[in-house]
């Protein structure tokens, strides 16, 4: 059974080097891609009346655009090239999420990009790839 | 269809002209009499019969009861015995349905059940439960606090009707946004029993009602309050603000423009995130205090029974205690009243039903938590005053009340009472009232709103129309004391109950067979468990 890689992708740089890392990865040992987008979510958030109305609009706007602009040019470049990947967009943590879909694929590997960030921001609330790195139930790889 | 829209628009102008007049009515005699005395001298005749024909009260035992106090808490214990004591079967799975563990993980992105419960929480949390509480325990000893948990917990039954009927019924439009709330359930749920008519003219009223009540006590009354509070803590009579309403009115009223017509929705963002965190605060402040005094636990729950039955030396005894507890929790968690219907329609979810789970939580939180702590607090610090030789509490018959220190009452009683253990409480206070006061205005200028373009039509125009009213109610509410328009705005608000709660009389019987249904579904396992 050939490996199945779960690539974090935002369309972001750091992120588009994580996709080529995997791409690489793939080619060498056979593997499938999955292409997971997670769109940061909480659901104990809190919401003001009139978005709680327009929620509905909102979320299919924000799945459109993540659809449109971030995973479609992607996948149809991959796809000139031969490479079919398998495109998902969830919402939720972005980190807990994107253990969630290695679980449901069955995957062998979590590759994320990271942002670099070490303000204050992320030292108070953690990166995506520092909770991934403690909490991955499976190998992770971050790339610079 | 032509012929409502007449007299939809004849009604919208007559409003206009009315508040126009109010306006050069007051400017004209603003020299002789003051503008609050003419505004209430020109309003008070007018509304009156409205505000007696509403709080129409019976002596009981040498104290007034309002009927209408009474017509929620029988409209509770019907619904409450008719769903079998729903509040207490069914507690459980609503924590499990806010928790989200029956949410499925692909409608994620969606509004939850603990946001849609989170949101119409800030929209009841307010000035009643710090302020109305006060005022309950001076009049009505502890003992009213027992019978405030009572109603709280029967009024849990009131909002699971009127919430599930809210989703059931709500409107879906094109773009995907939401209406729901009473008028909807009215016209709609009616017209399927073939009570079409009668449907109309209850959501008619409603929506005026509630329109009327956005204006008062969802605005008017919040603004005057907030100011009061902010009065007291920049040194009294002696602030800069005294006297000066239009200032506090003028700064509120700028927000909440730039929030509902600039669509700054930072500010609101951030007032919904601090508000929770404030009650939050409020709890744990007064927990804490609680435990300072854990000796005196034992003996404030002694109080509270001994007063629930005896009343402990206040006017009207057991009748009287009762009677400010029901009241109070009426007031505080608005069960019955339909304003939390409006707010919890947004959620989407395949079974109606279980924003009525999750909206039974509310009084809960409300009136059973907050309100009970707000008490606690009070009874616990020893702010009534206590005859020493007869342990009965002193009564002050001029105020009317229980004589405490300084003859305090409202939030200045809940403010000394936190200050008598922490000094700098009554800071945090004021900031809390300020913002439980901005949330519970932006709340309920949204059902206004909702009941408004149920009446005239969605559309840019009619909304705008409406909130700029809003605005300038912000205003006269904080510059003025005007008595006889807080009145009304008060009846008007608990006016909305009485076409709300016909109509749930009459639809409750759809509500208990989405609840059998779903009820099956559970135990078939249909509906899955997701963690």
């Amino acid at each position: 059974m050939s490996q199945v890689y779960v690539v974090g992708y935002d369309g972001s740089p750091s992120s588009r080097r994580a996709l080529d890392f995997t791409l690489e990865l793939a080619a060498e040992s056979g593997g499938s891609i999955v292409l997971a987008h997670v769109l940061a979510w909480s659901p104990y958030s809190f919401l003001t009346q009139e978005e709680l109305a327009e929620r509905h609009v909102r979320r299919q706007e924000e799945l459109e655009r993540a659809e449109s602009v971030v995973i479609k040019p992607v996948v149809e470049q991959l796809a000139d090239k031969g490479i079919t990947v398998d495109p998902v967009i969830r919402y939720g943590n972005i980190a807990d999420t994107l253990c969630e879909i290695a679980g449901d694929k069955q995957a062998a590997q979590i590759i994320i990009g990271r942002t670099g960030d070490a303000g204050v921001v992320a030292r108070i609330f953690g990166s995506v790839a520092s909770a991934l790195a403690q909490g991955a139930p499976i190998p992770c790889t971050i790339i610079p | 269809m032509m012929k409502r829209a007449n007299t939809l628009s004849a009604f919208s102008t007559l409003l206009l002209v009315l508040v126009s007049l109010l306006f050069s009515q007051a400017a004209l005699a603003q020299e002789a009499t003051g503008l609050d005395a003419t505004i209430n001298n020109v309003v008070g005749p007018v509304v009156a019969p409205f505000v007696n024909a509403i709080f129409y009260s019976i002596p009981v035992f040498g104290t007034s009861f309002p009927l209408i106090v009474l017509w929620l808490v029988v409209a509770a214990s019907v619904f409450t015995i008719y769903f079998g004591f729903i509040q207490f079967r069914a507690f459980g799975h609503s924590i499990a349905l806010v928790s989200g563990k029956y949410s499925d993980p692909n409608d994620a992105g969606e509004v939850s059940h603990f946001q849609a419960l989170a949101t119409a929480l800030s929209g009841t949390v307010g000035l009643g439960n710090i302020a109305g509480v006060a005022v309950a325990v001076s009049i009505g000893g502890p003992g009213a606090t027992f019978w405030m948990i009572m109603a709280g917990l029967l009024g849990m039954a009131s909002k699971f009707t009127e919430c599930t009927l809210g989703v059931k019924y709500r409107n879906e439009y094109a773009d995907g946004t939401v209406s729901g709330g009473p008028m909807y359930y009215l016209t709609k749920g009616l017209a399927e029993q073939n009570r079409a008519v009668l449907g109309k003219i209850l959501a008619i009223l409603f929506a005026i009602f509630c329109i009327l009540g956005s204006w008062g006590g969802g605005n008017m009354f919040q603004a005057n309050q907030a100011h009061a509070q902010l009065v007291n803590i920049t040194g009294g009579a002696d602030s800069f603000l005294s006297g000066n309403g239009w200032i506090t009115g003028l700064i509120l009223a700028g927000i909440v423009f730039a929030v509902i017509i600039g669509g700054l929705k930072s500010i609101a963002q951030v007032t919904e995130k601090v508000v929770p965190i404030m009650a939050i605060m409020y709890v744990g402040t007064a927990l804490i205090i609680i435990l300072m005094n854990a000796d005196k636990i034992g003996w404030a729950f002694g109080q509270i029974f001994a007063g629930a039955f005896t009343g402990l030396g206040i006017a009207g005894g057991m009748v009287g205690a009762l009677m400010q507890g029901f009241k109070r929790a009426a007031f505080s968690n608005e069960a019955g009243v339909g304003s939390a219907a409006i707010a919890h329609s947004a959620v989407r979810t395949k079974e109606p039903i279980t924003e009525g789970y999750v909206s039974l939580l509310e009084p809960f939180i409300d009136t059973v938590v907050i309100c009970t702590m707000t008490a606690l607090v009070i009874v616990i610090t020893g702010m009534l005053n206590v005859d020493p030789a007869t342990g009965m509490y002193v009564w002050d018959s001029e105020a009317g009340r229980i004589a405490t220190e300084g003859s305090l009452t409202g939030v200045e009683l809940t403010s000394a009472a936190f200050g008598s253990s922490f000094s700098f409480f009554p800071y945090v206070l004021a900031i809390a009232v300020v913002l439980f006061a901005f949330s519970t205005m932006i709340s309920w200028s949204y059902y206004g709103l909702k009941s408004w373009t149920y009446l005239f039509g969605e559309g840019k125009t009619t909304e705008i129309s409406y909130k700029v009213l809003f605005c300038v109610f912000v205003v006269i509410g904080a510059a003025m004391n005007l008595g006889a328009v807080i009145d009304f705005s008060d009846a008007a608000i608990f006016a909305m109950a009485l076409p709300n709660i016909i109509g749930l009389y009459l639809l409750m019987p759809v509500v208990k067979r989405e609840m059998q249904s779903y009820t099956r579904k559970l135990k078939s396992g249909e509906i899955k468990r997701y963690k």
